[in-house]
């Protein structure tokens, strides 16, 4: 059995991957990208919790997050696919002012 | 209980109507004088104050009927402030009533002389609808001059005093747009101001005197005054009797207040008559009567009254003399015969001088509305001769056309347009003896009487002041002897000036005598300056006038007929009228030509002309520096140092200070406007500051995110 720890680790890795990928990236693909990473990070320290627990609310959680992500990337990819008809770009700084 | 059974018995109940019969007399035409004509105008104000007459007959019958007993009428409560209690109350008595019989009788007749006077004047001067308004003022001073004789206490007494003095005022400035000859000017309202100011100076030494009094009595009532007068120090006497003799000086004309009443002669004739010779003038002498009980107290005080008396009697003697203005010469004459007056007062010789007053309420208002008839006459003369050019000269009369102006054409001389005629100077007269026969006798009997030839009215009142001074008061007695001697000298000089010699003005060689209305009022007058002096004779078994006035006044002295007096008196007199006849009589003046007396006494004779320059010497001792005075005060103090400094910058300024620099500035700019912007500016550039936040930087916020995340969790974990 793999300790928990590493589970954790790899997930703070993931993590801070995902950060540093919204952060410093400018393709909101990229960005929409990183955040999957984040968020299914959270989804693997939550499992790995959930195992080591014995308890299946935490699979249930991850389902949700799942389903809510899958959801989020769709209206996500919707507005992209939008600015990018009217700005022929994706580059989220250029997204910085409401008027389009 | 003696009083109320007279009022029973007697008329006194009448009294309140002395003052009310003029009165309704003057309401009458007031309310309804628009509607009547001339005649009835005069006919209503001569009858009321017949009226008040026959009161005053009824009154003085009333007090003999009740052996002299004075008698209180109460009428009505006027002031009653804690133990203050002033009533207007009359108080008939025999001095009271002898007064009220002049005034009223003299003013009656007055009257109806001014009906006939008054008529001619408003046409002289143009404007006949003054005629009314004339006599509503001659009823309202007679109405003035009751109360003033009637009143039971000294207050009463001063609503009189300013109330005829109102009067006077009014009936100066009656012709109050033009000067004495009809020009346009300020003449005659200048000189009524100046009889009122000069009064109100008189005036203020009454009111003092009654403000002393009140402090010393408490009360202004004549019986309580007296009664509590001996029990208070001889020096608060000296002090009322002294501030008195200011307010007798202004009224009744004695030095240093006496220059109103020549100028006062720009009234008319009867005003003069009634108010500035025969009874307003004596107001002052009455006063002094009325207080006799006061002034017996102190002799010092009574000394100086009879030394001013008699000062002012020579002093306006001689002023007399070198006057031309034949009113001029009355009203100084008046100023002299009131010293007289004064001065008999002043010694003590209260019944000399209330026989004096008496006399010359005859015989002055004779001379003078004789006078004014002369003037009349004069007039008449003028016109017709002015018409008789009209005819001849139609030339003359279109130069003198080009100086016509309303006032002024009616007094056109033909000869010399530039020159107005003056009918009141003695030097345009002469001769009129043939052509006013009439008014020559009148004025012959005035004269007579006036300087003290047996047996008129004058010599025996004037001859019982002389004797009474030479007994007591040498100084007097000399000072007042020289005075007759002046005023037998300027009355000789005046007859013969007007009366004698040739005409020198055509307007008075066609003089006109005057019509019964205006000659009949003086018979009377004359009679009584004939016979007046029968009221108080001085030999055993006569003294009337004394005796009835023991009744009010204590300790009467009855002198018998002093022949050397007497004939010292008459001897001055007499040779005065020679020696006038000497320089006026023998060669009558001739037209254009200077008054003899001029060469001989050279400046002294200018002196007499210039009135001794009293009125320039007021206006450079005392009326130049109050001008200069008021001047500084309106210039420097109230204009420069008040308004400039003092409100301008001191409080103008410092108000605008306050407001422009310590509240504007500084309170509402710096202090409320200053933290209301900064409040908007700190909003602004929080928002500012915060609007840098919001860059629409997607990554931006989310690192602020991700900071606020590691801050929390950092905090939850450090915790």
């Amino acid at each position: 059995m793999i300790p928990v720890e590493y589970y954790i680790i790899l997930s703070a890795i993931l993590f801070a991957i995902g950060v540093a990928g919204v952060l410093i990236r400018r393709n909101a693909l990229i960005i929409f990208m990183s955040i999957e990473l984040m968020l299914n990070a959270a989804n693997l320290a939550i499992v790995a919790f959930s195992s080591v627990f014995n308890s299946f609310s935490g699979q249930v959680f991850v389902f949700f997050v799942i389903a809510v992500a899958a959801a989020e990337v769709a209206v996500g990819l919707a507005l992209i696919v939008e600015i990018f008809k009217t700005k022929h770009s994706i580059d989220v700084d250029q997204m910085s002012s409401l008027k389009g | 209980m003696q009083l109320s059974e007279t009022v029973h018995t007697g008329f006194f109940f009448l009294a309140p109507w002395l003052v009310f019969a003029p009165v309704i007399g003057l309401l009458i035409n007031i309310i309804f004088g628009g509607r009547f004509s001339e005649k009835v105008i005069g006919t209503v104000a001569s009858l009321a104050s017949g009226a008040s007459f026959v009161v005053s007959v009824l009154l003085a019958w009333s007090v003999a009927a009740g052996h002299g007993a004075a008698v209180t009428v109460p009428f009505l409560e006027w002031i009653h402030i804690g133990s203050l209690e002033l009533d207007w109350a009359f108080r008939v008595d025999s001095l009271s009533t002898t007064m009220m019989l002049v005034v009223s009788g003299v003013g009656t007749l007055i009257h109806i002389y001014a009906i006939g006077y008054m008529h001619e004047d408003v046409r002289f001067k143009q404007d006949p609808g003054r005629f009314r308004r004339f006599f509503v003022f001659l009823n309202l001073f007679i109405a003035m001059m009751m109360i003033l004789v009637s009143g039971d206490s000294y207050l009463m007494l001063f609503v009189g005093w300013e109330g005829v003095g109102l009067c006077s005022f009014l009936l100066i400035g009656f012709w109050y747009e033009m000067d004495t000859l009809g020009r346009p000017s300020w003449a005659n309202s200048n000189a009524a101001k100046k009889a009122f100011v000069t009064n109100r100076v008189g005036d203020f030494g009454f009111l003092l005197a009654a403000f002393t009094m009140f402090w010393a009595f408490g009360s202004f009532q004549f019986d309580k005054v007296f009664e509590a007068a001996p029990g208070v120090a001889p020096g608060v006497i000296v002090a009322i009797t002294l501030f008195m003799l200011i307010g007798v000086a202004g009224k009744s004309a004695q030095i240093p207040l006496y220059v109103w009443l020549p100028d006062a002669m720009a009234g008319p004739t009867p005003v003069s008559a009634l108010i500035h010779a025969a009874t307003m003038v004596t107001a002052g002498v009455y006063l002094i009567t009325r207080s006799a009980e006061l002034y017996m107290l102190v002799p010092q005080a009574q000394y100086i009254v009879a030394m001013t008396g008699a000062i002012t009697a020579l002093f306006a003697a001689t002023i007399a003399v070198g006057q031309y203005d034949i009113k001029k010469v009355l009203a100084y004459s008046t100023i002299s015969q009131l010293g007289f007056m004064v001065a008999a007062v002043g010694m003590g010789a209260f019944v000399a001088g209330m026989f004096h007053l008496v006399t010359h309420a005859f015989f002055k208002a004779l001379l003078f509305l004789s006078a004014g008839s002369v003037i009349l006459g004069l007039e008449r003369g003028h016109h017709h001769a002015e018409r008789a050019h009209a005819h001849g000269d139609e030339h003359g009369r279109k130069k003198g056309k080009h100086t016509l102006s309303k006032a002024s054409g009616k007094k056109e001389e033909s000869h010399d347009e530039h020159e107005v005629f003056d009918p009141g100077d003695m030097r345009n007269m002469g001769g009129l003896r043939k052509t006013m026969p009439v008014t020559f006798w009148l004025y012959m009997i005035g004269t007579l009487a006036l300087a003290g030839i047996v047996p008129f009215a004058g010599f025996w009142s004037k001859d019982e002041i002389l004797l009474d001074a030479k007994l007591h008061y040498p100084a007097v007695y000399v000072l007042l002897s020289v005075a007759a001697f002046f005023t037998a000298f300027y009355m000789g000089r005046q007859v013969w000036m007007v009366f004698f010699g040739e005409p020198r003005h055509e307007a008075a060689a066609h003089a006109e005598e005057s019509k019964p209305i205006i000659t009949a009022p003086l018979m009377v007058l004359a009679a009584l300056s004939l016979l007046g002096g029968a009221l108080n004779l001085p030999f055993e078994g006569f003294h009337q006038l004394g005796h009835w006035l023991e009744y009010t006044l204590k300790e009467v002295e009855a002198l018998p007929l002093n022949l050397q007096v007497a004939g010292i008196s008459t001897l001055l007199a007499l040779f005065a009228i020679f020696l006038s006849w000497l320089i006026y009589g023998r060669n009558p003046l001739r037209a254009g030509q200077p008054d003899p007396l001029k060469k001989p006494l050279g400046f002294i004779f200018t002196g007499m002309e210039n009135k001794w320059f009293v009125d320039e010497g007021y206006f450079a001792v005392i009326i130049n520096p109050f001008k200069k005075l008021s001047q500084f005060l309106a210039e420097v103090i109230d204009w420069r140092f008040w308004h400039d400094w003092f409100h301008e910058t001191v409080i103008a300024g410092t108000y605008n200070w306050l407001s422009n620099t310590a509240l504007n500035l500084y309170a509402d700019q710096k202090g409320i406007d200053a933290f209301a912007n900064w409040l908007g500016t700190a909003t602004q550039s929080l928002s500012g500051a915060l609007r840098k936040v919001q860059n629409g930087f997607v990554r931006s916020y989310a690192l602020s995110v991700l900071l606020g995340v590691v801050l929390i969790l950092g905090y939850l974990i450090v915790k």
